[in-house]
């Protein structure tokens, strides 16, 4: 007995020390065998919305506040707060969705409860926010609803720099015209980075208006910024923004006509969505 | 270098010192002087120039974008500096630009197991490639003194293409209106006007089944066909051949601060799926400790959208265990103009994350498979022991 024992101790030290033993992974199944059905999650049924799948059923009740529901609705959130507290020198990511929410609200669409965090780009400040967004159904050009309480989100106080910033420009003594902010690089003149973020802002009233719960927009980049004379106090630019939707990928065109001072915001006079490419044209080997 | 100098400045003052002028030998004088100088110009030209060069090579920026031809001749150079380096051409872009991808490792006598890691499918995700280049860097500043990475060179070889879609990537360099370019520049079907198809869209997996558009003008067009593309047949053919070597699947993307696992299909779920997700979860952990940032985890129905012909989709189908993609910074601040003073956190913390995946699956298939044999022969011992004693006394 105590030989065996002796020798299995043996095979051990050896089978233990030794770095070259090889044993490939297990054999993988073949394609047919990993077609299994997608795990119920939270009890309910959850299908991604795809533009292939007709009847799509969206998650319903607590969400997942990794998954893309919430953090589409989340995003809408982002847009509502840059529209009413944006400015050159204070604007507004989304930082993280804590927990989430979602239901139904008869025929008319849906709503969804939401908690979560964000960030000023500037001080980095993260600030938590509960939301409520609804999306309602029907109308295709419908604009999502948006009521939101953050904590003292005020208190991030901008107004000394964006005074200075307003009192430069106003004068009309060189108007600011820029292109591509950042530029390829994501660099960008540090004088521009005010109007880098009124484009942001400007933005945000157009992303707002075009999200549902199919989209997640973000701003590409800012491609041109004019400035017009300044009307009633109030500076005034020309922008031509590209948004980024990141659900189709696909990047938009768009020219925002607005006004900005300290004291009134942003406001939108018009906005435009361009044509996308010039697919009408014969092919040019640039 | 300093020795030099200081040899050619005591010439100098020597010569100086000593030079008599008179009006008889000025013009020999003159020429005398005029050719040392030349002579200490162009020798001092000469040494900067072999320093800047020397320079140039140990000294290349992996914290600013590079154009295609600067990643070209880099990886020429690595390739001939580092004999673990070996520089393989392995495909063709639809304008006949080369294919080619670094592969890294110490030489064996036995037949090795390997990583894949491709950077750049998309050309406007200029921080991918970054990425590439970063991690080959890294692993060849390491593997001779940090002994993980040196096991693993020993075990594995990397085969990493730093820019895949590289007519893609070209042309987002072309100019501002063209920065912001995601397909490749293969010309649309007949009657198209547009031109691109959407790569990772074209492998065969599920190809053409949701997430994906028939317009040829769609920025997510998925080709006339499965692999209809010549980039996406590159890395398929190539793969094809050895794919039961390859334990890891790594595909490098912006932006988005995301790891998705297999599938892209929200019908499709992969055998290894909680296995993936473990890992995955662990390798943002160690994302987060390098810069605080968060990645989430997920299938891409779950936590982005769906989507059908990915190259990842196809490398878990074909086999390939352990297969992500990295959607990397930011969040959608900058997007795709990713800062390049980010260019090193993003870099560092990406690596992290990679390197998890990377040390676990080396672990599992090169240690955990002896520990598992010990283990069990421990059990087997210890039972054996366990009934036999009672039988002795």
């Amino acid at each position: 007995m105590d030989l065996v024992i002796m020798f299995v101790l043996a095979l051990l030290t050896v089978v233990s020390g030794s770095p070259t033993v090889t044993i490939r992974p297990e054999a993988q199944p073949n394609a047919t065998q990993q077609m299994l059905k997608k795990a119920v999650i939270f009890g309910q049924q959850t299908v991604a919305v795809g533009t292939e799948a007709p009847g799509d059923v969206m998650a319903t009740g607590e969400l997942n506040p990794s998954h893309y529901p919430a953090q589409r609705a989340a995003k809408v959130v982002q847009h509502y707060l840059n529209t009413r507290y944006g400015s050159p020198y204070r604007v507004f990511g989304l930082h993280k969705v804590h927990s989430g929410h979602a239901e139904d609200v008869a025929e008319s669409g849906r709503k969804y409860l939401l908690k979560i965090s964000v960030q000023e780009f500037l001080r980095e400040t993260v600030k938590n926010c509960t939301a409520e967004v609804f999306f309602p159904k029907g109308e295709k050009q419908a604009s999502p609803e948006v009521r939101a309480s953050c904590d003292e989100l005020l208190q991030i106080d901008s107004k000394a720099q964006d005074e200075a910033l307003y009192q430069r420009y106003k004068m009309n003594q060189s108007l600011v015209s820029a292109e591509y902010l950042p530029d390829s690089h994501g660099n960008m003149d540090p004088d521009m980075k005010p109007f880098w973020h009124l484009g942001i802002v400007a933005a945000s009233f157009v992303m707002l208006s075009e999200s549902n719960e199919k989209t997640l927009y973000n701003t590409a980049q800012v491609a041109q910024v004019t400035q017009l004379e300044t009307e009633n106090d109030q500076l005034k630019f020309n922008y031509d923004i590209l948004l980024h939707d990141m659900v189709s990928q696909e990047i938009m065109h768009w020219k925002v006509l607005f006004t900005w001072s300290p004291s009134e915001g942003v406001k939108v006079l018009q906005k435009e969505q361009l044509p996308r490419c010039h697919c009408g044209r014969l092919p040019n080997k640039n | 270098m300093w020795l030099y100098i200081t040899y050619i400045d005591s010439k100098v003052t020597r010569y100086l010192r000593d030079v008599s002028i008179n009006a008889a030998n000025i013009t020999q004088v003159y020429f005398q002087t005029a050719t040392m100088l030349i002579s200490v110009g162009l020798s001092l030209m000469l040494l900067l120039s072999d320093v800047e060069a020397a320079t140039e090579r140990a000294e290349y920026d992996y914290y600013k974008y590079h154009p295609m031809p600067e990643i070209t001749s880099w990886m020429a150079q690595l390739a001939e500096d580092h004999p673990v380096v070996t520089l393989i051409n392995y495909g063709q872009t639809y304008e006949k630009r080369p294919i080619n991808l670094l592969k890294i490792g110490l030489d064996s006598e036995q037949r090795k197991k390997a990583v894949w890691m491709d950077c750049g499918i998309h050309a406007r995700e200029w921080i991918a490639p970054a990425f590439c280049q970063y991690f080959i860097n890294q692993i060849l500043q390491t593997y001779k003194t940090d002994p993980t990475v040196n096991q693993m060179m020993k075990n594995l070889d990397f085969y990493v293409t730093p820019v895949l879609n590289v007519d893609g990537y070209v042309y987002s360099w072309k100019d501002n209106t063209t920065r912001l370019w995601r397909k490749n520049r293969s010309p649309g079907p007949p009657g198209c006007s547009c031109y691109g198809t959407d790569l990772n869209r074209n492998f065969d997996a599920n190809w053409g089944t949701i997430g994906v558009s028939t317009n040829c003008c769609s920025i997510t067009y998925g080709g006339t066909k499965a692999l209809s593309e010549p980039e996406a047949q590159a890395v398929t053919n190539f793969l094809a051949k050895q794919k039961d070597d390859f334990l890891c699947f790594l595909t490098i993307h912006s932006y988005g601060q995301l790891l998705l696992v297999p599938y892209g299909h929200p019908n499709f779920t992969a055998p290894n799926y909680d296995e993936l997700m473990k890992v995955g979860l662990a390798a943002a952990d160690e994302i987060r400790k390098a810069h605080g940032m968060n990645y989430r985890v997920g299938s891409s129905p779950d936590i982005l959208y769906p989507n059908s012909g990915s190259s990842r989709d196809w490398a878990r189908l074909v086999g390939i265990p352990f297969t992500y993609t990295f959607e990397l910074r930011d969040n959608g601040t900058f997007e795709f103009e990713l800062p390049e003073a980010q260019i090193q956190p993003t870099c560092e913390e990406a690596y992290r994350g990679a390197m998890h995946i990377i040390t676990y699956v080396h672990e599992k298939t090169f240690n955990g498979a002896v520990a598992t044999a010990a283990a069990a022969l421990w059990t087997l011992l210890l039972a054996a022991g366990a009934t036999v004693t009672p039988s002795l006394m």
